[in-house]
């Protein structure tokens, strides 16, 4: 079976990318990834936020004390040059373009509509292949409406497109009240794919301390089901590729997600849980499988399963909500 | 050829010139002239190039003997080396500097001149130093201005080169060595043309070499020793010649024409002043001024000191001279002058008995000015001319004080003042932590570059590490300025915090006309009616401007939370008009984008934010005609303070110090104990306020709390009676002290810092509104008044029975009196804690040694100690010897102690008809083991003391000698705990080998290690304690080698006490520890982590650092008591869990790793991976050692015995 797939505009080896994570914050990991046969990588997140924090906090700490005391002027050597802008995120996609031939898709999370343009300038500029847009907002303003969120998404995404020439997907969370309509606006404002769907870090509560606490849990195999419905229901609705991320972890989730529409499927946890050998296992299994079943291609199973080619597409919407419920009687 | 100008001060100028002119440099940090070695260092790890291409090498030693033994090997073998020191650096440096000289090296040491310590330590500047050093054989150069600075270490290094004699290059510490001034820079052109290659090759040709073997360093004999060490007079002879040569090549290449001796003024003076250093640029403003009005009088700038040239001397002087005065910035006691004075009565002589002198022998009169920085004056200098009128002047006279015991000072008129009227003169009143220097600083650049103006900076500190004043002083003008002395009549007065003008009568010193700048929440209709009455006063009678900005809202508004510097430089340039506006913007945004570049580009843009947006928020206040205000200036301390502290230490604290006679301050530096008390310092914004129905009562807050602020006790009710209305109290939970007892927790809001540390680490939440906890930060001006009087009632609760207490629970020791109570140590201190745990729960007998750095600065730098006493009169006795030698300073306590117990108990016996057996049976069987018995035996001691009282008045007994001696003894039977205390600089360098040898004497002191893992004081230089990865001074791109394991070195012995404590980890091993330590009958070692303002670190959530660092199994808890192995049991208790998280966790939790990340990525990934294998390595070593079982010894034995 032919595993080659079309995303961004890209041709890939496969339908397979690890998606945004800490793993390829080391090159010899996305070195283990091309080995493994990954069909392209997506970079951590470039965080803007995180790098204005962290250049705040240095000269802070570095001059807060400075000039206040006869006997020192100040506590900590004058460097010469810090690393505070994205320069470290930059020149790690110029060492990983260098140290592998598939792909690279940088990932970025901005805070200001100028940090988003000029940061995914200079990710261009370094030689990153796409650029996935992790737009992480938790609306949490009582004063701010959906639609206000809604402006905010598609006047990130217009700015961005405008402003680089690599391909541009956009990974979305599915909070939003009409999610098809959300997902055409952004692919309307210049997106060439949908990534879906990011997960917020869940805050829990530590009783003993009566503190919240940051906690991440990783994502399990049941978490493709929501990937699946709107997947389903996007493909061949809108124009741009799917992405799936999420709960991805074995050959029968890739076709699955594959039959909804999605192009490709992203992996985090499982290479987390398993290794980053594990895409080639999946890889394997995945051929075998379309083998004993007898498909040429992916592509000819993509969309398979997709809202307009099931006979039944209430299937994915609200309405057979009654339909699970009743059978459990 | 035209040179670059450039706006820096005397350290960076010496440091400039000598870093491109050699290749070695070893130095160790001391004020003030630890930058000298910093910027070196800076430069060199930016590959930096000296005149030759290469790049000099920076060595930070361990001492300046260690430094000095450096630059001694290096020298002799052929390297053009230098150093950079001060005091007593160059005190420890002599040794070597008799070898160097001695052996006829070339070399330059460059020197900011400082005090000695005496009476007390003093970081100022004076030529106590460089005078210590005259005998070793050393040329001294002294520099008078920055210029000078820069030109003289070139002068002196081709100079050297030529003479084989090494100098010591030297100006004043602080005056010079921090004046920011405007001045040509030197090309390395000028140094290339000055620095005589042949030269170099030739010293490089004298150095040691296997290829061209000699021996050099031997020891002579009483046959040729003499002969040989007069073999250098050629040498010494030749020596001013070259000077003057070289001095006259410079001039040639540069411009600037100097001599061994230069003279200024009247070319007919009858009256001359001699004086090296700073003081001769003052001197030569007032003989210019005395001049233009006709005054016949000169000055004679003393360049080359040593070699001393006659010849030189005498033709410089005008043939008129009839009074010579000579200034000496130093005191030798005992001499029959100080030494400059000395060898001028000298050349004088010595010219008049060969009969060569050319002028009438003068009168010769000598005087001490300015030690420890003190003001050196044009009105002083008047009064010294005018002295020297009289027919018969006063000799070995002082100026600038008012000697009342020795009547040496002269009368000067202080309202004489010579301030050019061309002369820009601004004063700005910061808080350290404002920012107010840095902008000044950063301003007189802006200033000097940006115009042909002369631009001067000075800064002035207070000795507080935390709520610190800082008072710039400004000026600039189109004429040379060499006014180096402090502002007194200024035409702009700054005040960057409000609350100042209730401390500082600051508008005193201004001038008709002058402006004054306010940083003021209040709007421009209400601030008026908010200044004090005497400010009010100024404002009309002085026709004064008065502006105002509400510089916090900015800084708020633009993110720059509580730095104004910005913001108030930008109204200053707004209001001086020394820049047409929109250009002085754009000099401070050019000025921004450099200063800031480096550090993201966010903050240039909130930089510029703020500088945008203060234009809109700077207003001018019309100045009504009437005084409005009814509000006095704050009285420096409270009327209830002992007369010492109302009439002494309230001037100190006013700032008016320098107006306290002679007589007023004791003879030999002793002073009273517990002052911080009466210094209501009022710095904390915000202040803890308790909740007794959250509160736990577990007294974590007190624990930690480094200034001894808030405070629990346990009391019977009837205390109550006489409570302020709003005083806090609660049920007490525990049953320990009895039934039905009170507790209470209070602040003392007037002398919290507001670090908020107490609130972090309380571990009690409010069940409704998980936000609040048992204690919660308020603002604390609504509450100081009510505060106080609670404090005050507090203070009145008798405090909880010392021998009832259970010391090995933290809540129970938390309620013993503190003996060390609002220091000046930073916000948040890590070290302080231990300090007052040491106080509580052994002050009332504890003797402490405490070596130089932060905790001898925050324990006993003028005007206030936090040393305190408690209400029967003991608490700790505490001396700073040095900081070199603290451990040996503690043995000799204990020793002394030792002795005096030992001659008590043999007093004892003698007396033993006399005074009965069984009182001395009590006193030498009690074994002083816990609190009860030394109650027990404090009554025996005073029964004692009673029944020898009694024995005196009895002149029939014969024994009086003995009584008397007895008396004298008799409290050193109550046993007394010696502490040696210090930060790593001390125990890991520079004091190690003290250490080493005191914890092998075996006696019984404790040392208490405030590890912060750099140089604190000095401003984080690297210290053998600095752990591998983080970066420090001198480790700039991350220390390459792990902490020195100092616990375990000491552990070696098998027989000292070593434990190893993080307050924030584990306060209950930090409690017992200390109990333990003090208990062992021998040597202790306490290792204590402290964490410090130069980790970069938020100070209020420092506990959580040190449970990092032990959670990684970086820091380990543990204790190793050599007394359990004598019961057969593992002396070595691992207390901490290691390796709960990754080092890196912890690390990057601090800027002092993090930074590393951005400025050597790729090496912090190497050096943190090294750093975690260490910790790991580390961790396995000493949970081997937790598994340790001992050998059995007496088993051991008899097997032997058998055999």
């Amino acid at each position: 079976m032919k595993l080659e797939t079309k995303y961004l505009g890209m041709d890939l080896i496969n339908p397979v990318i690890p998606s945004a994570g800490p793993l390829s914050r080391e090159i010899d990991n996305i070195k283990k990834m091309e080995d493994s046969e990954a069909a392209a990588v997506v970079l951590y997140s470039l965080f803007e936020e995180q790098i204005e924090h962290e250049s705040l906090e240095l000269h802070h700490y570095t001059s807060h004390h400075a000039d206040s005391h006869a006997e020192a002027t100040n506590y900590f050597p004058e460097m010469e040059d810090y690393v505070t802008g994205p320069e470290e995120y930059l020149e790690h996609i110029k060492k990983a373009k260098d140290a592998v031939d598939i792909p690279i898709i940088a990932s970025l999370n901005g805070k200001s509509l100028g940090g988003w343009t000029e940061y995914a300038k200079k990710i261009e500029q370094a030689g990153a292949d796409a650029l996935e847009l992790n737009i992480y907002k938790i609306a949490a303003d009582i004063n701010q409406s959906g639609s206000d969120v809604e402006n905010m998404y598609v006047d990130i995404v217009k700015e961005v497109t405008n402003n680089v020439k690599i391909p541009v997907a956009v990974k979305l969370s599915p909070y939003f009240s009409s999610m098809s309509w959300m997902a055409n606006k952004i692919v309307e404002a210049g997106a060439s794919g949908l990534v879906l769907f990011n997960r917020f870090y869940q805050p829990d509560i530590d009783l003993e301390k009566l503190e919240v606490v940051p906690d991440v849990v990783l994502s399990n195999p049941e978490m493709i089901r929501l990937r699946l419905r709107w997947i389903a229901i996007l493909h061949d609705n809108i124009k741009a590729d799917l992405a799936a991320t999420g709960g991805v972890y074995s050959e029968e989730d890739i076709l699955k997600l594959i039959m909804a529409g999605a192009q490709v499927t992203q992996m985090l946890a499982a290479l987390l849980k398993h290794g980053i050998e594990h895409i080639k296992t999946v890889l394997t299994k995945l051929i075998y499988w379309g083998e004993e079943h007898e498909y040429e291609s992916l592509d000819q199973m993509r969309g398979s399963i997709c809202y307009k080619n099931v006979s039944d597409p209430s299937q994915f919407e609200r309405a057979n909500y009654m339909n699970v419920l009743n059978s459990y009687k | 050829m035209e040179r670059k100008k450039v706006t820096i001060d005397g350290n960076e100028a010496a440091a400039y010139t000598a870093y491109h002119i050699n290749e070695v440099i070893a130095i160790y940090p001391i004020t003030p002239s630890s930058n000298m070695g910093e910027w070196s260092d800076a430069w060199s790890a930016k590959r930096e190039k000296n005149i030759w291409n290469d790049i000099p090498t920076v060595t930070e030693m361990q001492s300046e003997g260690g430094a000095s033994g450096a630059v001694h090997g290096a020298l002799q073998t052929g390297a053009l080396t230098t150093t950079f020191t001060s005091s007593q650096g160059l005190l420890l440096m002599i040794p070597n500097m008799f070898k160097i000289a001695g052996e006829l090296t070339s070399a330059v040491f460059n020197v900011a001149a400082r005090s000695i310590a005496a009476q007390a330590l003093s970081i100022f500047g004076d030529h106590s130093d460089v005078m210590t050093a005259r005998s070793t054989g050393f040329a001294m150069l002294s520099s008078n201005s920055v210029q000078e600075i820069m030109d003289f270490a070139l002068i002196a290094q081709a100079a050297t080169l030529e003479a084989r004699i090494p100098f010591v290059h030297f100006f004043d510490g602080f005056r010079s060595s921090h004046e920011v001034k405007k001045i040509e820079q030197l090309t390395l052109d000028d140094m290339r043309a000055m620095i005589d290659d042949d030269l170099v090759l030739a010293h490089r040709g004298r150095a040691l070499s296997p290829d061209n073997p000699f021996i050099r360093g031997t020891s002579q004999n009483p046959d040729v020793y003499f002969q040989a060490r007069e073999s250098v007079n050629p040498y010494y002879l030749k020596c001013p010649d070259i000077v003057q040569k070289q001095m006259d090549k410079f001039a040639k290449i540069v411009g600037r024409q100097y001599h061994l001796f230069d003279y200024v003024g009247a070319p007919d003076a009858d009256r001359v002043i001699i004086i090296m250093g700073s003081g001769a640029e003052a001197a030569e403003e007032t003989v210019d001024y005395l001049t233009s009005q006709q005054e016949k009088v000169g000055l004679l700038k003393v360049r080359l000191y040593r070699p001393f040239s006659i010849e030189h001397f005498i033709n410089a002087l005008p043939k008129t001279v009839k009074t010579l005065s000579v200034l000496d910035r130093t005191k030798e006691p005992g001499a029959s002058g100080e030494p400059m004075y000395l060898d001028i009565v000298n050349a004088i002589s010595e010219r008049f008995m060969d009969g060569t002198l050319p002028f009438t022998y003068p009168k010769i009169i000598g005087g001490r000015y300015g030690l420890s920085s003190k003001e050196f004056t044009p009105a002083m200098i008047k009064g010294i001319y005018a002295e020297m009128k009289k027919e018969t002047p006063k000799n070995h006279f002082t100026i600038g004080i008012v000697d009342d015991v020795t009547n040496t000072s002269l009368d000067y008129d202080p309202e004489f003042s010579i301030e050019s009227s061309e002369t820009f003169r601004g004063k700005f009143y910061g808080l350290g932590a404002d920012g107010t220097v840095g902008a000044n600083k950063n301003s007189i650049k802006i200033i000097g570059e940006g115009t042909d103006y002369y631009a001067q900076g000075y800064f002035v500190y207070d000795s507080k590490k935390s709520g610190s004043t800082t008072i710039s002083h400004l000026r600039f003008g189109p004429k040379e300025i060499k006014s180096t002395y402090l502002i007194n009549k200024a035409n702009f007065i700054a005040c960057h915090q409000q609350v100042f003008l209730e401390t500082f009568d600051m508008l005193e010193d201004a001038v008709e006309g002058a402006t004054f700048l306010l940083n003021t929440h209040l709007s421009k209709e209400k601030v008026w009616d908010s200044l004090p009455k005497k400010v009010q006063e100024d404002l009309i009678e002085k026709k004064m401007n008065l502006y105002i900005i509400d510089a916090y809202k900015v800084a708020h508004a633009t993110g720059m939370g509580a730095r104004i510097n910005t913001i108030m430089q930008t109204c200053f340039f707004a209001i001086s008009n020394i820049f047409e506006k929109d250009k002085a913007i754009e000099m401070i945004k050019d000025s921004i984008k450099k200063t800031y570049g480096a550090k993201g580009e966010k903050i240039v843009e909130m930089n510029f934010a703020a500088v945008d947006q203060t234009l809109d928020n700077l207003f001018k206040v019309e100045v009504p005609k009437e005084v409005t205000s009814k509000k006095e200036m704050k009285p420096p301390v409270s009327e209830k303070a002992p007369e010492f502290v109302r009439k002494v230490t309230a001037k100190m604290i006013a700032g008016k110090g320098d107006t306290l006679p002679v007589s007023q301050l004791p003879v030999d530096g002793t002073y009273v104990s517990g002052t911080t008390q009466w210094e209501k310092r009022n710095i904390g914004l915000e202040v803890p306020v308790w909740d007794m129905d959250i509160c736990i009562q577990c007294n974590k807050c007190v624990v930690v709390c480094p200034h001894a602020t808030i405070r629990a006790k346990v009391y019977e009710e009837d205390q109550l009676k006489d409570a302020p209305k709003d005083f806090k109290y609660t049920k007490f939970k525990a049953k320990d002290y009895g039934e039905n007892l009170l507790y209470s927790l209070q602040v003392a809001v007037e002398d919290c810092t507001g670090c908020g540390i107490c609130v972090d680490v309380c571990p009690a939440k409010n069940k409704s509104e998980t936000r609040l906890k048992a204690i919660n930060m308020e603002e604390q001006m609504p509450l100081r008044e009510k505060e106080r009087e609670n404090w005050d009632f507090f203070l009145s609760i008798p405090e909880l029975d010392r021998t009832k207490v259970n010391l090995t629970r933290v809540k129970d020791s938390q309620f013993l009196e503190p003996l060390f109570e609002f220091s000046s140590a930073c916000l948040g201190c890590g070290e302080t804690p231990y300090i007052k745990l040491v106080s509580q729960l052994f002050g009332d007998r504890t003797i402490v040694a405490n070596a130089t750095g932060c905790s001898s600065i925050y324990g006993g730098n003028l005007p206030t100690t936090p040393w305190s006493v408690n209400k029967e009169g003991r608490g700790p006795a505490w001396n700073n010897s040095l900081f070199e030698d603290n451990a040996e300073f503690g043995l000799g306590f204990r020793l002394a102690i030792d002795k005096h117990q030992e001659h008590a108990k043999t007093l004892l016996t003698t007396l033993s008809n006399e005074i009965g057996d069984d009182l001395i049976s009590n006193i030498l069987n009690n074994q002083q083991k816990d609190e009860a018995d030394i109650y027990e035996q404090r009554g025996y001691v005073d029964a004692l003391n009673n029944k020898l009282n009694e024995l005196l008045k009895d002149s029939s007994k014969d024994r009086t000698a003995d009584i008397k001696q007895l008396l004298s003894l008799a409290n050193y039977l109550v046993k007394k705990s010696v502490w040696i205390m210090g930060g790593d600089g001390w125990a890991y360098d520079i004091g190690y080998g003290g250490l080493d040898h005191v914890i092998a004497s075996g006696k019984n002191v404790n040392i208490l290690v405030l590890d912060t893992e750099v140089y604190s004081n000095t401003g984080g230089q690297m210290s053998k304690a600095t752990p591998r990865a983080a970066v420090a001074k001198f480790a700039s791109a991350g220390k390459p080698v792990a902490k020195k394991d100092l616990g375990m070195m000491a552990i070696s012995y098998g027989s000292v006490y070593v434990a190893k404590v993080a307050l924030g980890a584990n306060d209950t091993q930090t409690v017992r520890a200390f109990l333990e330590a003090e208990a062992y009958d021998g040597p202790s070692l306490i290792i204590a982590y402290s964490h410090c303002i130069a980790h970069g670190i938020n100070m209020g959530l420092a506990m959580h650092n040190q449970k990092a660092a032990v959670d990684s199994g970086y820091w380990q808890l543990y204790r190793y008591n050599p007394d359990l192995e004598k019961k057969g049991k593992n002396p070595f208790k691992l207390e901490s869990k290691g390796l709960k998280i990754p080092l890196k966790d912890y690390a990057y939790m601090e800027t002092r790793y993090k930074m590393l990340t951005k400025s050597h990525p790729e090496r912090a990934k190497r050096l943190m991976k090294e750093a975690q294998r260490d910790v790991e390595e580390k961790w396995n070593i000493y949970e081997q050692l937790n598994s340790f079982e001992p050998l059995k010894i007496e088993e051991e034995e008899k097997k032997q015995e058998n055999e």
